[in-house]
């Protein structure tokens, strides 16, 4: 690395292994530790500043009017009450540029936009705009919407049957491999059964808001975002402008979980809103809307059909699914997305079609795919067990494949039997009774079991690494934190392979005047702005080596000094006018060569009320591994939060659409149903070592998401154990379970 | 929210005073007056604070009853000691309402008018009855999992959604008010809250600008005492069905029997019909089989909320043998 300058760019593609990491070679020994988030403090203390909190002046107040009808074309807005109220400055709306409903993630192009058309209830159609928040709440209210009203489609069921195959090939939405039918038919063991899933919200703390400020032209946007770099071009186009007059500012985030991948309604009336007022709007959306006018995890209602010989294995795996998105919408859960790869069996057929429904529009919500996917698949495989009367663990085991089943590549890293077997062991496995049988008092209780995988992915990055004049080092990308842990990993990834302490490291994340990073989603924002900031940080290495005068190997940097030829050189000493440079990861042939995810194995014991059928967890263990992990605690605090999701996936959640106009119906946080600390117990976490050269130069995998893969299928497999009654129709509220209970 | 004048009241006469005109609402906690406000579910012209009159104490009386102030808060009310010791149902209710946050904010005069948690109450986009008399009910035809199944009108199948209610209705509570007047006013619980009927508006007997002071409890009750509330999460969550039970067993006979229901009805529900059909039975489950018949003959589900009817029978099954077993 001895080519590089000042301001150089070290760019990778990972088109083949990269078996060795700096990361392994470093001294500085911070990489991997349980170390606190360096954002803590801020975040405790009230100074991290969420888009809605930055202070400008002169700010004006929007909130936004939501259409009234399923479906239907607004014939008149009456404004004139609203405005007339003190503190009113305009209520406005552009029926051609307002979105009808949010971006998909990582996009380049603007969302559907048109909001005359009404194609949801909740739709967002107007701002209002006064001198405090309140006042245009109020005048929101007032506003008098007419509409010519739609023939809508707002049932599930009633529409099923029109199910069409989505267009999009970006995750090809059918796959036949073989003859599944036939294998079915001459399979000794076969099990065909359905299971459904509800739409279902992030409900992530902070709701949507955007603060727009105009300057000469340009557009500021402070946007709760988790992809700032597509957000931009998305919101540059709905607006019409060049996505260089657009910048957005997301240095916190409270929480994402795929809600905010692309921009949402209120960004786009936040800066028509500005731009006519000439002064800066700031628009958050309720709670309420939050749940109208966002994002849902589609519904879903998902066939499995398993077919297996004398000894359990697999010959054939259907996995048939239908979710809902509004017409003209591409994006379907892809519920099957792990059963490609997860098991053996020649004959394969996994399918995604989608009934086109007037309900708000579907699209990413954590692990989209796997969270309800593995419902479905986990709860099959727990059944033919059953059904062959052998333990769940060995079947997954006699279905373990060599390579991936589908591609007929080989897995870049794969250790889902460690997982089951280790936690097992820790679990008590061992002790797992028959179904129905462990009654205490007038509980009953049962564990079950099931497989974690997520795939890894990896996305174009890039960071800039600067060293000062005082040896401390500055991180730049538009790469956001949204509670992962970033700022904490990328400081560490920095001080590990720059040999400084955690606390010389700074990191700027989240605007897009920095380059441009990968976001936040899909698991891939570790491995993929980790990866540009190595890279980054790699390249400084040479250009500290070149100013020692020593070769880069010969070097070791340790606490803010670098060492080399009998020599112990302060860093700060070398850099002289400063050091830079930038950092540049791109996925390459190593996606295709090989089959890269992270796994784990969930296992959980519930107890079930006799009663009442209420169902209690009791605890949880989750073994993991997703490659090297770059913070045993962020990391930890990860797979809680997707194990405690997978909790409300299995037992609470669910976003109930009014079957005759499709509104939502619960649409507060004391009605939709997330997991309280009382539904939550203790959850254990383990992690096994792994190292992934196919991955990425960190040599680790994505962890976001594969917390919740598998975690409500087995509180749903352990519900069957304790019951005796297998329920399918998630979530598993008791009024499911009364029917199947003893009589009291 | 809509604006609203405020009026801080220093005393009770004042406070019902400055109530006595259209449109006013008391505020002392505002837990769910606030949330309301801001969706203009409630819209009230004028707001009469009435959280510094003197109604914040527990009083034990000579008849050995307790004299509870209007404003003392839930969590306070659930950790007397005497209320612990002697009227555990209450205590048990209280605590499983709410959170800890909303508990220490919440008033039990307040909590006795706790509106509904209809989903369409909630949303003015919907229609609703309660809220527009006359507009129509979205519940009904609609997605009702909380709603009621006892109790209820063409026009109404919202649900009263608190818990110590319920235990107060099992306890025989009089409610204490002050009307505009200066009068003083004594209502029995099983008074206090009105059916739906064609007025679903209209939730209870108080008159406009009439002022919860206290909330009387007779001397403690004899028996066993026990709230089962049965919910979709195991906390923060309102009532699917709840039971307050107090019953008394005398060589081996139910002496005494008294069963009040939230998640049901449009009120904490208690009928006589049932606690009459146990006392002075063995316990057994068939009586108490006997007794979810009575309680439950009326009872109508819609949809969503079917399962509360064979749930409620299973839950005042397993309850009363909790109040009446060794």
């Amino acid at each position: 690395m001895f080519g590089f300058g000042k301001g150089d760019t070290n760019a990778l593609t990972m088109n083949t292994a990269h078996p060795d990491s700096l990361l392994d070679t470093s001294a500085q020994d911070v990489i991997g530790k349980p170390l606190d988030r360096v954002d803590g403090p801020k975040k405790v203390s009230g100074q991290a500043t969420y888009a809605a909190e930055y202070a400008l002046d002169d700010v004006a107040y929007g909130y936004l009017v939501r259409a009234t009808v399923g479906t239907g074309k607004i014939t008149d807005l009456d404004a004139s009450v609203a405005r007339a109220m003190p503190g009113v400055i305009d209520v406005i709306t552009d029926y051609a540029t307002f979105l009808r409903n949010p971006q998909q993630g990582g996009e380049t192009s603007a969302p559907t936009q048109g909001v005359e058309d009404v194609a949801y209830h909740g739709e967002i159609i107007a701002i209002v705009v006064a001198e405090s928040y309140e006042a245009a709440r109020d005048a929101a209210e007032q506003v008098k919407v007419t509409y010519a009203p739609g023939e809508g489609r707002y049932s599930f069921l009633a529409h099923r049957e029109e199910a069409e195959k989505p267009s999009t090939q970006q995750i090809p939405p059918h796959h036949k491999q073989g003859d599944v039918d036939t294998a079915m038919a001459e399979a000794v063991h076969t099990i065909d059964v359905t299971y459904t899933t509800p739409s279902q919200n992030s409900a992530a703390m902070e709701p949507h808001a955007s603060l727009a400020v105009w300057q000469d032209g340009a557009l500021t946007l402070y946007g709760a975002y988790q992809m700032p770099a597509s957000d931009k071009l998305q919101l540059a186009k709905s607006l019409g402008v060049s996505a260089d007059k657009v910048r957005i500012v997301a240095a916190f985030v409270g929480g994402g979980f795929g809600s905010k991948l692309g921009i949402a309604p209120e960004s786009v009336a936040a800066a028509i809103a500005a731009k006519r007022l000439g002064r800066p709007v700031k628009a958050v959306m309720a709670r309420q809307q939050v749940f109208d006018a966002t994002v849902r995890r589609s519904n879903t209602e998902q066939r499995m059909r398993l077919g297996a010989d004398a000894d359990g294995r697999l010959t054939a795996i259907g996995h048939e699914t239908l979710v809902s998105n509004l017409p003209g919408e591409d994006f379907f859960e892809p519920a099957g997305v792990a059963t490609h790869f997860l098991y053996e069996g020649e004959n394969r057929l996994i399918t995604h079609d989608i009934v086109r429904l007037d309900w708000m529009l579907a699209g990413s919500m954590r692990a989209p795919g796997e969270a309800v996917g593995l419902i479905a698949l986990e709860g099959a495989i727990d059944e033919l067990a059953e059904k062959i009367g052998i333990d769940p663990i060995e079947l997954r085991r006699r279905n373990e494949p060599r390579e991936d089943p589908e591609k007929k590549v080989p897995y870049s890293s794969r250790a889902l039997i460690p997982c089951l077997e280790r936690g097992a062991e820790k679990f008590g496995w061992a002790q797992r009774k028959p179904a129905g049988t462990d009654r205490r008092g007038d509980w009953l209780y049962g564990i079950g079991v099931a497989s974690a995988a997520r795939s890894n992915m990896l996305q174009k990055s890039a960071a800039k690494v600067s060293i000062d004049g005082q040896g401390k080092a500055h991180v730049e990308t538009d790469m956001t934190d949204i509670g992962t842990g970033t700022y904490t990993i990328l400081a560490q990834i920095t001080a590990e392979i720059l040999g400084l302490p955690l606390e010389d490291v700074i990191v700027h994340l989240g605007d897009t005047d920095a380059p441009p990073g990968a976001g936040s989603g899909g698991s891939w924002g570790a491995g993929s702005s980790g990866s540009s900031v190595y890279l980054a940080c790699e390249a400084l290495r040479g250009q500290i080596a070149k100013a020692m005068g020593v070769a880069e190997d010969a070097m070791t940097l340790k606490d803010g000094r670098v060492i080399a030829d009998n020599r112990s050189v302060p860093l700060a000493e070398l850099v002289g006018e400063g050091m830079e440079a930038t950092g540049q990861i791109a996925p390459g042939k190593q996606e295709q060569l090989f089959n890269q995810a992270s796994y784990g194995a969930h296992f959980a014991e519930v107890a079930v009320n006799v009663v009442t059928g209420e169902v209690r967890v009791k605890r949880m263990l989750g073994v993991f591994t997703a490659g090297r992990i770059l913070n045993a605690k962020t990391a930890r605090s990860q797979c809680l939060g997707g194990m405690t999701f997978g909790i409300g996936c299995a037992l609470t959640e669910e976003l109930v659409h009014d079957p005759r106009n499709g509104k939502i119906v619960n649409r507060d946080l004391g009605e939709y149903h997330v997991p309280v600390n009382a539904d939550v117990p203790q959850l254990e976490v383990e992690f096994l070592q792994e190292r992934d050269i196919h991955a990425n130069p960190l040599h680790a995998k994505g962890l976001g998401e594969v917390g919740i893969c598998g975690a409500a299928g087995a509180i749903g497999n352990a519900l069957y154990n304790a019951t005796g009654v297998r329920v399918r129709d998630y979530p598993l509220t008791l009024d499911k379970l009364l029917e199947g209970l003893p009589a009291v | 929210m809509k604006t609203f004048t405020y009026a801080k009241a220093n005393d009770a006469e004042t406070a019902v005073r400055d109530a006595h005109v259209s449109g006013a609402k008391f505020i002392a906690g505002g837990t769910n007056l606030l949330d309301l406000m801001k969706l203009q579910v409630e819209t009230p012209e004028k707001l009469v604070d009435i959280s510094r009159l003197p109604l914040g104490e527990i009083e034990e009386r000579e008849d050995g009853g307790l004299t509870i102030g209007a404003l003392v808060p839930n969590s306070d009310l659930a950790a007397d000691p005497r209320v612990i010791a002697k009227y555990e149902v209450l205590s048990r209710a209280l605590l499983a309402g709410a959170s800890g946050q909303l508990r220490n904010k919440a008033t039990t005069g307040g909590n006795l008018l706790q509106r509904t948690r209809c989903y369409y109450f909630y949303d003015t986009a919907t229609a609703c009855n309660k809220r527009e008399p006359g507009a129509g009910c979205s519940a009904v035809g609609g997605f009702n999992r909380v709603l009621a199944v006892l109790g209820t009108s063409d026009h109404c199948i919202a649900t009263h959604p608190g818990d110590m209610p319920v235990a107060m209705r099992a306890l025989d509570a009089t409610i204490i008010t002050l009307k505009a007047d200066g009068d003083k006013r004594r209502i029995s619980i099983h008074d206090f809250y009105r059916l739906p009927g064609d007025t679903p508006n209209i939730e209870t007997v108080l008159e406009p600008g009439e002022l919860i002071t206290h909330a009387e409890l007779p001397a403690p009750p004899k028996g066993r005492q026990t709230y089962r509330k049965v919910r979709d999460r195991a906390s923060y969550a309102f009532a699917l069905v709840s039971v307050a039970g107090v019953v008394s067993v005398e060589d081996g006979r139910i002496a005494s029997a008294a069963l009040a229901f939230g998640g049901l009805g449009p009120m904490p529900w208690r009928n006589a019909a049932v606690e009459a059909a146990l006392v002075g039975k063995a316990p057994s489950d068939a009586v108490f089989n006997a007794a979810a018949d009575i309680l439950l003959a009326d009872a109508r589900g819609y949809g969503s909320n079917d399962f509360k009817i064979p749930l409620t029978r299973r839950v005042l099954i397993a309850t009363l043998r909790d109040l009446t077993g060794e």
